[in-house]
């Protein structure tokens, strides 16, 4: 960094630059208002847990290497996601657009998976409809896998967007927040797998 | 097809609900007739309901909120009239109607009436008091406008089409589960609380980024003026307490849409959690509604006092705290769940805390009257009514908020005279001051005074008559909510607070007076300067009403009361060597059309049409987004259109200086007195 850059400037910086500040900024305020929905599901699964009625419980119903595949997937596509935003910050559009696609394979591999997981269980009798806990297990991780699903429609519409439009700055600051938004269901899903799997199992 | 939705919907059972449907169907059919006859269709919607300009979507909240006022004003004198003749007698609402009266008046007045009030005023208001040209998301205000009307709309066509909730605003499981309560009213309920609850939401997050990062330069946040620091507050708090209604709402929506078992009395549900998270946000929704009213009486009382506000500080720290705390309290709305003693007391001794911060606030407004220049114009009347009724209400709270007594007064009518005592004053009367403070700042001409000062005498009295009464009822021992009852010592009690209805009723048909009376006089009342109160904070250096960009030059901030710093200095009107260009937002028709699709999917949602939920919800997101893709968002305006418009106003002023000086002028040939800074 050289001394003029890091010195205050005399000017103010232009107003276009403060609208993406603004908006990142109301973009985490939207994701804590967010992980709050989140807390407060995962509470009312700790509340619901052995309301079981009479019914499966997370050890019948779940099965390890599932969620540790599901994990991986996940885990793997905020790791690639960050490699497209490198190849972003670089300016490198083909780069970026092949990390992103991967980030959709793996992304839509998690919802897959989850898919296949909900629609056992289904058949096993143990839908939402069974007892409180299903009803708290189905509605804590559905809406986190609706939220991956949302996340899939934002990279096909990002992807496009860096495909026709090139990397212009409001198309940066919609792919910088869809990667926030990316990553905190990285941090969500930890919190499943530790709360919801990893108890249920063990 | 149509899935529940049947010719059975529409409301035969009764003639009173028949006679609702019809006047809110001719009241509809009046408001798009005027609007063909005056030929207004298009005015409508490219100046108003496309627009993206703060102070036109405050307005549109504002009209909402009053028109909602009106609504949930008719339920409020229908439900004292029956108590006021139903002893030994059915009176004339049969028991289901009267329950969704109580249910859609306490509904209509949270979610449909104190909100989008508070929010208009926050909007029409706060970017001007910190010097910024428009909100930091200029077209989320506008969703969030949409989806409260949206909600609005949910509710008032549940009096045309199927019937509201039954089980109170607060849709208490397992009563509004699918067992107790099959029908739509409930459904009504959840997709109205659901669909605004998202636009306040996202309100929250609008004006903490406003606020934060869109002040003027020179404004630090301990030189906000104290209504910002309240909508800052109130921001946070909806930022982080309506997710927990969306919740709340959003698994009762699950036990009855897909048979799940949150808050089922079988299948191993717990219907205490639903109580636990609608107060989670309900709690802080009290401050939500009331933050902003003592934002109101901050501005309001350093305005009509001449002097600055006393104790600034500890306003600042006082209502920041009271955000805190809002989030430590909620139990105090169940204390007869049954928790343990030792949980009970935590509640009760946090309830009676935050009563410490109110107290503070209150010997700040007195203390700013001290020796000040008092005018007691409406706005001040206002906040002398407030100030007056709020401390007795706070005092029933406190005697709420100890455990043992609340076993005693739970549900009782105390209870509904306290809650009340605290909104009623503590919000509403807020809310009127702000209408009548800011009105010549959004349209350019005052309100009558007389009319004014006549509503609140109405308002007050009435107050006093409708709600004291209902103190003693709880400790005599009626319960909240009767349809009929058979004791005769209760009746005249009711006949008081029936004839204090009719009184705040006067007081309401008083306010339409004065905008009607205020609008035929409006030459006679036009303010001219943009500073009609000798104001002290920087809403009052724009022309009224503001030019669209509020501020050609951002103005210089230098102390708590910029606007009446500057005008010390005599610099609050030196015009400017230069103009630049402003990037102003576009109108956009995206807001207008998620109103109207988040009511039809409402609507589905309602009555199970599930093609058309897909539909629409498919609509919606496809507005988002295709929004979404849009870099085209602002127009530019130049700097010669800015200086014509600058030069008017500069026009304007000289010839207000000839008939009045202006308060530059007086500044300049009197030397500054203590009693006035």
């Amino acid at each position: 960094m050289t001394a003029a850059a890091s010195a205050p400037s005399a000017h103010p910086r232009p107003p276009a630059l403060d609208v993406y500040d603004q908006r990142a900024f109301g973009f985490w305020l939207y994701l804590m208002s967010d992980a709050i929905i989140f807390a407060l599901l995962f509470a009312t699964y700790v509340v619901m847990v052995s309301n079981t009625d009479g019914g499966p419980t997370g050890k019948n119903l779940f099965s390890l290497p599932h969620a540790f595949g599901e994990t991986l997937l996940l885990l793997f596509s905020s790791l690639t996601f960050g490699f497209a935003t490198l190849a972003m910050k670089s300016g490198k559009k083909p780069s970026l657009l092949a990390w992103l696609l991967v980030t959709f394979v793996l992304g839509l591999g998690f919802v897959v998976m989850e898919a296949r997981e909900f629609s056992r269980m289904v058949q096993l009798g143990a839908g939402p409809d069974r007892s409180g806990f299903l009803s708290a297990f189905f509605t804590l991780v559905g809406t986190h896998g609706l939220h991956v699903s949302f996340g899939l429609i934002g990279i096909l519409l990002m992807a496009s967007q860096v495909a026709v439009k090139g990397l212009t700055m409001p198309v940066i600051s919609r792919l910088s927040r869809l990667g926030l938004f990316w990553h905190f269901l990285d941090i969500v899903w930890v919190g499943i797998f530790s709360i919801v799997y990893l108890p249920g199992i063990l | 097809m149509l899935g529940r939705l049947t010719v059975d919907a529409l409301p035969f059972y009764s003639w009173v609900a028949m006679s609702g449907a019809l006047v809110t169907v001719l009241g509809g059919l009046m408001v798009a007739a005027g609007l063909t006859w005056f030929r207004q269709w298009g005015n409508l919607w490219s100046e108003w309901l496309t627009s993206l300009d703060h102070k036109r979507i405050g307005i549109m909240y504002v009209a909402l909120a009053m028109v909602m006022l009106m609504r949930g004003f008719i339920d409020a004198i229908m439900m004292r009239s029956q108590q006021a003749v139903s002893l030994n007698s059915d009176g004339y609402l049969p028991p289901d109607h009267f329950d969704q009266i109580f249910s859609s008046h306490g509904t209509i007045m949270i979610f449909f009436m104190a909100m989008p009030f508070l929010t208009g005023l926050i909007n029409i208001v706060v970017p001007q008091q910190i010097g910024a040209r428009d909100v930091a998301f200029p077209f989320m205000n506008s969703v969030s406008l949409a989806l409260t009307a949206a909600g609005a709309g949910l509710v008032l066509v549940s009096l045309v089409i199927g019937k509201f909730s039954t089980a109170g605003w607060t849709g208490y499981p397992p009563y509004s589960g699918p067992e107790f309560s099959p029908g739509v009213g409930v459904d009504y309920w959840l997709w109205a609380v659901l669909i605004s609850g998202v636009g306040s939401t996202l309100t929250g997050i609008n004006f903490v980024v406003t606020i934060l990062k869109k002040r003027a330069p020179g404004m630090t946040l301990m030189r906000m003026p104290l209504f910002t620091w309240t909508a800052l507050c109130t921001s946070v708090l909806m930022t982080f307490a309506f997710p927990a209604l969306t919740v709340a709402a959003g698994l009762l929506a699950l036990d009855r849409l897909l048979g799940m078992h949150f808050f089922t009395n079988a299948g191993g549900g717990n219907m205490m959690n639903y109580v636990n998270l609608l107060w989670m946000w309900g709690h802080p929704e009290v401050y939500i509604l009331i933050l902003p009213a003592f934002g109101i009486y901050s501005e309001v009382v350093a305005t009509f006092s001449a002097k600055r506000l006393f104790g600034y500080t500890s306003l600042v720290y006082a209502t920041a705290s009271i955000a805190v705390l809002s989030f430590t309290v909620w139990l105090h709305h169940f204390f007869t769940m049954g928790s343990s003693a030792n949980v009970n007391a935590f509640f009760g001794i946090a309830t009676m805390i935050i009563a410490v911060p109110t107290g503070v606030k209150v010997f700040d407004w007195l203390l700013t009257m001290y020796r000040g220049r008092i005018e007691f114009r409406p706005p001040m009347l206002w906040t002398l009514g407030f100030i007056v009724t709020f401390v007795i209400g706070g005092m029933s709270g406190v005697l709420l908020a100890l455990p043992p007594a609340d076993y005693l007064m739970h549900n009782s009518t105390f209870l509904v005279a306290h809650f009340h005592n605290m909104l009623i004053p503590g919000a509403l009367f807020g809310y009127f001051a702000g209408y009548m403070y800011w009105f010549p700042k959004a349209f350019g001409f005052a309100l009558d005074e007389r009319w004014g000062v006549r509503s609140f005498w109405c308002w007050l009295i009435g107050f006093y008559l409708a709600f004291m009464p209902l103190y003693v009822l709880g400790f005599m021992g009626m319960p909240r909510r009767m349809e009929h009852y058979n004791i005769a010592l209760w009746q005249p009690y009711l006949i008081v607070a029936a004839l204090g209805a009719v009184l705040i009723l006067i007081g309401i048909i008083f306010l339409l007076v004065q905008l009607v009376v205020s609008v035929r006089q409006r030459q006679g009342s036009l303010d001219r300067t943009g500073d009609p109160w000798n104001g002290r904070t920087l809403e009052w250096l724009t022309s009224s009403p503001p030019a669209p960009y509020n501020f050609a030059v951002l103005p210089d901030v230098r102390d708590i009361d910029a606007f009446h710093d500057m005008k010390a200095r005599g610099v609050a009107y030196r015009k400017p060597d230069h103009y630049d260009d402003i990037d102003m937002p576009k109108n956009s028709a995206a807001g207008a059309f998620l109103c109207a699709f988040a009511f039809l999917l409402g609507f589905a949602m309602v009555w199970h049409i599930w093609w058309m939920a897909i539909l629409f919800a498919a609509a919606t997101g496809i507005v988002i987004v295709a929004r979404a893709c849009n870099d085209d968002a602002e127009y530019r305006l130049s700097a010669a259109d800015v200086a014509a418009i600058e030069d008017r106003r500069y026009q304007a002023l000289a010839n207000a200086a000839r008939m009045r000086p202006t308060t530059d002028q007086i500044f300049a040939n009197r030397p500054l007195q203590e009693g006035s800074t």
